[in-house]
């Protein structure tokens, strides 16, 4: 266990060395926060609310979902598959290591640098300029907190797996930018997923995407209360497992016939 | 029973025609057959054992097949063919188990963290090996202390020289006391000095502490310093199993005086030595060492000839490993 710590720890650091690009980052975010807010600002013109969410839920929803970006780092993370690229893995794999737990621990230090440096600011310019709010207990704040964590961890399993197709063929970036595709509209980045016509919401509510991005966003917003709000957590709960069991397994048939990179 | 010991190896690669795109690769990940599939076989037929404590070189041209080996030899590949048995484990079955027991080194990668200091690095293997703080603490300070690294423990690995990172990756793969250490060109672009430096640290790794290396390397230099021991490979199969020595005494290695002759002699010759190539009064006399030895070939010069000056040239094992590559064994 400790070992996975100490991994967190070290990957933490490693994103701390870059302070140049979280400001570069954090600029871009808040550029595109601004786009976001203001093509719901001219939607909301004379129409008070809109599927449930009134012109502050929708800010809310742009300032979350622009803080998210990095934490979630669903957009093209290719760390595994550069070190299958280069053979670096062969070093991870001499090692007595839980292959699969090693990258957790890397990837939620990672998150929780993100966390701290883009998703905390973004919130707060989301605060200070546009007034959104923000959940109203402590346990709403532990709910989110909770709900939260299981996106990180989920959207792991998405990019690790995607990442360890890189044992089959060297160039994962092409599946990498497909599934980043549908991502942008199935987890509810782009449009809340209760915008989306009835049917169509009916199908990607229960699709593993939705964990990713909508339920966070839900419980941040404090759409849902007591039972439905843990039925949502449950849901969260339901689909890590789900992909972690899957991440395992393709990890598992991806060292069985090896490929490492490299003479 | 010995602590490598590897029987008909064999790998082969499957390396699937590249289809375009992102669906070509897509295509590639479903389809188990894709389009033309050729294989290689990288490592075709090797077979040895290496004993405890031995210092063996593993030597061969680019695309020999010997990084192929390393890897099957730590678990990392799975063979095609044939078995390993290392240390009484199947590498391949029993990884993760094995990898406690053994270090590796790949000379031309790093497994430093790049952005971190050197110590970070260290101070996370000791959690992945589990080392004990007392045995960790005990351990870094000696190799600290024989590799030098005090100067350079805190800083990030990415400013360290290429000289230092190595020694820096040896540390690395030594902090839990492996039975085994692998070293894939381990002075790669190294300069002379840093060459000796980590040379000098391998032989006495070896004498003090017994650990088994198997060392793969361009560099004769190494090797004549190193090993006793090397093996050579070429397209996947074992060429030459034996001493580092012995290699260039059997194959064309013949030894040979340099003679600085006091005065001209019309047509000087010894017998047992053939003369190879003379210049005015220097002559260049190639001898075996089965037909006579050297005290005798130099008392048969200095009862014939007036000498100013003598010089014995050990065969050249460069040459030799060279002209196996080109030609195949003799």
């Amino acid at each position: 266990m400790r070992v996975y710590l100490e991994a967190a720890r070290m990957s933490y650091r490693c994103y701390r060395t870059y302070g140049a690009a979280t400001l570069a980052g954090l600029a871009t975010n808040g550029f595109f926060g601004l786009l976001r807010s203001s093509v719901f600002i001219a939607f909301y013109e004379g129409r008070p609310i809109a599927e449930g969410y009134t012109l502050d839920d929708a800010l809310t929803y742009v300032w979350l979902t622009q803080g998210m970006i990095m934490p979630l780092f669903l957009w093209g993370w290719l760390e595994i598959a550069d070190t299958i690229r280069s053979g670096s893995i062969a070093s991870d794999l001499a090692k007595p290591l839980d292959y699969f737990g090693f990258w957790l621990g890397r990837d939620l230090g990672r998150a929780a640098y993100h966390i701290l440096y883009r998703w905390l600011p973004t919130i707060l310019i989301g605060l200070i300029f546009f007034g959104i709010g923000l959940p109203g207990s402590a346990l709403a704040w532990l709910a989110f907190a909770l709900s939260f964590l299981l996106a990180i961890v989920l959207s792991f399993c998405l990019r690790f797996m995607i990442n360890v197709v890189g044992f089959w063929t060297t160039d994962v970036r092409g599946i990498m930018g497909m599934v980043l595709l549908f991502v942008n509209f199935l987890t509810g980045f782009l449009v809340p997923l209760e915008f989306f016509p009835p049917a169509l919401r009916a199908i990607v509510t229960e699709l593993p995407f939705a964990a990713m991005i909508s339920i966070p966003n839900k419980i941040f917003l404090e759409q849902a209360q007591g039972r439905d709000l843990l039925l949502l957590l449950g849901r969260q709960l339901f689909w890590v497992v789900v992909f972690v069991g899957a991440a395992w397994l393709l990890l598992r048939s991806a060292t069985r016939k090896l490929v490492v990179q490299g003479g | 029973m010995p602590l490598v010991h590897v029987e008909h190896l064999q790998k082969r690669f499957r390396v699937a025609e590249r289809g375009g795109g992102p669906l070509g690769a897509l295509r590639r990940v479903i389809s188990r057959e894709g389009r033309g599939v050729r294989e290689v076989a990288a490592v075709e037929d090797i077979s040895f054992a290496i004993g405890r404590g031995e210092m063996v070189a593993y030597v061969g041209p680019n695309g020999a097949g010997k990084s192929t080996t390393i890897k099957m030899l730590t678990g990392i590949l799975v063979p095609s063919g044939g078995s390993v048995v290392v240390d009484g484990l199947i590498p391949w079955r029993q990884r993760t188990m094995l990898a406690a027991r053994i270090g590796v080194v790949f000379g031309q990668r790093t497994q430093l963290w790049w952005d971190l200091p050197l110590i970070e690095s260290l101070r996370l293997l000791r959690h992945i090996y589990k080392v004990p703080e007392g045995r960790y603490r005990e351990k870094l300070a000696r190799l600290t202390d024989l590799l030098d690294l005090g100067p350079f423990l805190d800083r990030p690995v990415r400013q360290l020289s290429l000289g230092q990172r190595m020694r820096g990756d040896l540390a690395a793969s030594l902090l839990h006391d492996p039975k085994i250490l692998y070293l894939d060109e381990p002075t790669i672009g190294l300069d002379v000095v840093a060459k000796e430096r980590i040379r000098t640290f391998l032989l006495d790794l070896n004498r003090r502490e017994g650990v088994t290396v198997l060392l793969t390397t361009h560099d004769m230099a190494d090797i004549s310093r190193l090993c006793e021991r090397m093996l050579i490979i070429d397209h996947g199969k074992l060429l030459y199993d034996g001493g580092v020595g012995a290699i260039a005494e059997r194959y064309g290695g013949e030894r040979r005086l340099v003679v600085d002759l006091a005065e001209d002699v019309a047509a000087p010759a010894v017998p047992g030595a053939r003369l190879e190539r003379r210049e005015g009064t220097r002559l260049w006399l190639s001898f075996r060492r089965e037909e006579i030895g050297a005290p005798a070939l130099i008392a048969a010069l200095t009862a014939r000839y007036a000498i100013r000056d003598l010089t014995l040239e050990e065969p050249d094992i460069e040459a030799v490993v060279r002209r196996i590559y080109e030609e195949g064994l003799p």
